[in-house]
């Protein structure tokens, strides 16, 4: 695309509103669209879906092993569910049953994290749902999605209906404003450049990406041209635009979750083995003390500041050390 | 399985007594020991107590009771079996195989590299397997689910599952369980092998199941007990779950592990153990004498 991606809007939104909006939509086109949740109605905000489609809608109740059990099940007998849980319960509690029933068994389940992140942040390290995608990543003939924004979100929920398969897809809280982008297409498996730049590419996903879009913004007025991917897809990862990233001659990842294991990892993975490239990974160390999300964010660095810092610190590094020949 | 072939028909309990019905399943499960064992040894290793235990209701469910169709495995109106007890693919494979989902000549690769008869079942290797399943505790959550979408949908489809007894151990089937129970899930029936135990020793002896009857039935299901190797009263107790009901089914099959086979019996190291020649020549000389 031509221009970087803006917004211009200060207006800010909580995903899951595109989330349950888009599963509505769907499922009034699509009988076999059904809701699983462990009494997460609330939550997941699908009281409407509920009232709506009341055969529709599984409440397992407090019981997330059996909440993704039933989801293959449901997939065994023709129905498309979503199941829909707080991302930390669904991903780390139902382990075993993303990977042997949905995954291994490649039922066709669509697995919603809710709230991922540090979206609970005062409620502490074991709400705090930060692992999710370095888990998810590892489990083979998984999609793992982490949209960055409403249209993202929705567009992410229509491509994980019509996907053969089971996908993971992180659906945000942490409120986010509307990307502006040229004509978007949102496909499985592929990033989106969405500010052009030659000195250093910054790789990130979910509520790190208009982040990054100001870091690039802060770093233009520094003579840095900073390229930006939003890597929504982690799994499969868009690995062209990665190789063309480590071009640039540095990667800053950047990721509401663990520094290592998830999209960093990704990235880090594919440059070690074919295109070595240095590299600085924006995320969380580990478990987290108590606070609320935009102070943590704003403590470990998850921030544009913290984005362009890491930059410089690489480009600096770089100047040091003469760039290698390509 | 339907002669007629086609999911929905009636099955063959229409046309024949029980005592007919009876013989040919007792015949099949006699087929299916011998030939697991064969699996097994020439494999060299295996699940020979469990299989052994569960071959009659197998037999009992794939020869007769289930409507399904080799020529049409993903047929939607198809019944389904979920086979949580995923280790014992010894009785299971010859099941499949005699119900003609793939060749019986297929058995010979059970365990071999890349074979499609693995370790335990996979849904993606081979057809007439709904959910792969070997983790203990995931058959049952997965067949509540298809019981829903059968319940949403009024399609017909009956879902049996098989469990261990020691696999009840696991808490991800009282979950599921107690789902099943406040669904009112009338199409569904759970066949507990209960052999009394598990690959080290008794459950009783290792975390107590009893009353086993009394927690299905405080988990909102019917309950029906009956000998698991006693193939007329095993197909009168299945008869039993096609019937019309309000309530989820639990059929309590007494087994022994090793069944069949004199010096396997009840024992709990033939759980995972293999015969030598010797052994399997003795176990195969009492099946064919049963069998005469």
């Amino acid at each position: 695309m031509n221009a970087a991606a803006t917004f211009p809007n200060t207006q800010l939104f909580d995903c899951r509103e595109a989330y349950v909006r888009t599963v509505e939509e769907l499922a009034a086109e699509d009988e076999r669209i059904v809701a699983v949740v462990n009494d997460s109605v609330g939550s997941s905000k699908l009281g409407g879906f509920r009232d709506r489609f009341p055969t529709r809608l599984i409440n397992v109740g407090i019981a997330e092993q059996n909440m993704v059990g039933v989801g293959a099940g449901l997939a065994n007998a023709g129905k498309v569910p979503f199941v829909s849980a707080a991302s930390c319960f669904l991903t780390a509690r139902a382990m075993e049953q993303i990977k042997a029933d949905c995954a291994y068994s490649h039922a066709n389940v669509k697995l919603c994290g809710i709230s991922p992140g540090v979206a609970y942040g005062e409620l502490g390290a074991t709400h705090h749902s930060i692992e999710d995608v370095a888990w998810m990543r590892a489990i083979d003939g998984l999609a793992v999605i982490v949209p960055s924004d409403p249209w993202e979100t929705a567009e992410a929920i229509r491509a994980a209906a019509a996907w053969d398969g089971p996908v993971f897809i992180r659906i945000s809280r942490m409120k986010v404003p509307q990307l502006e982008r040229g004509e978007p297409v949102f496909r499985i498996g592929k990033a989106e450049v969405l500010r052009q730049g030659g000195d250093i590419a910054i790789i990130a996903n979910g509520t790190l990406v208009h982040r990054a879009l100001e870091a690039a913004a802060a770093l233009a007025g520094e003579g840095i041209a900073a390229r930006v991917v939003n890597m929504a897809s982690v799994s499969p990862l868009d690995l062209e635009v990665v190789a063309a990233a480590a071009q640039t001659g540095a990667i800053v990842t950047a990721e509401e979750g663990l520094r290592q294991g998830g999209l960093g990892g990704a990235v880090a993975e594919f440059c070690a083995n074919h295109c070595a490239v240095p590299m600085r990974m924006i995320g969380f160390p580990g478990f987290l003390p108590t606070g609320s999300a935009d102070w943590l964010m704003e403590t470990y660095g998850l921030t544009a500041h913290g984005i362009a810092a890491a930059a410089r610190e690489l480009l600096e590094a770089r100047q040091a050390r003469p760039r290698p020949a390509r | 399985m339907s002669q007629s072939g086609s999911p929905g028909s009636m099955p063959l309990a229409a046309a024949r007594t029980l005592a007919e019905r009876s013989a040919h399943v007792r015949e099949r499960a006699n087929w299916m020991r011998r030939r697991l064992l064969r699996m097994i040894v020439d494999a060299g290793q295996g699940h020979p107590g469990g299989d052994l235990s569960a071959s009659d209701i197998l037999a009992a469910l794939y020869f007769d009771i289930l409507r399904i169709d080799p020529a049409n495995p993903l047929s939607p109106a198809r019944d389904r079996f979920v086979m949580s007890k995923g280790h014992c693919t010894g009785a299971l494979y010859t099941a499949l195989a005699g119900a003609g989902f793939f060749p019986e000549d297929e058995l010979e690769t059970y365990l071999q590299p890349r074979s499609r008869l693995s370790g335990h079942p996979n849904r993606t290797y081979l057809p007439g397997i709904e959910t792969n399943t070997g983790p203990l505790g995931h058959g049952l959550p997965v067949a509540v689910g298809m019981a829903v979408g059968e319940q949403i949908d009024g399609s017909g489809f009956r879902t049996f599952v098989l469990t261990g007894d020691g696999e009840l151990q696991e808490g991800s089937m009282w979950e599921a369980a107690m789902f099943a129970g406040h669904r009112k899930l009338g199409r569904l029936t759970v066949i507990v092998d209960r052999n009394g135990l598990q690959q080290g020793a008794r459950t009783e002896d290792t975390n107590g199941l009893e009353p086993l009857a009394g927690k299905w039935r405080a988990f909102g299901w019917d309950v029906a007990e009956t000998d698991g190797h006693d193939h007329a009263a095993l197909l009168s107790a299945l008869d039993a779950a096609t019937g019309l009901r309000d309530r989820p089914l639990a059929i309590i099959a007494h087994t022994h592990k090793g069944q069949g086979v004199s010096f396997m019996r009840d024992q709990a190291r033939w759980h995972h153990g293999v015969p030598d020649e010797e052994q399997f020549a003795r176990a195969m000389a009492e099946l064919e004498a049963e069998q005469a």
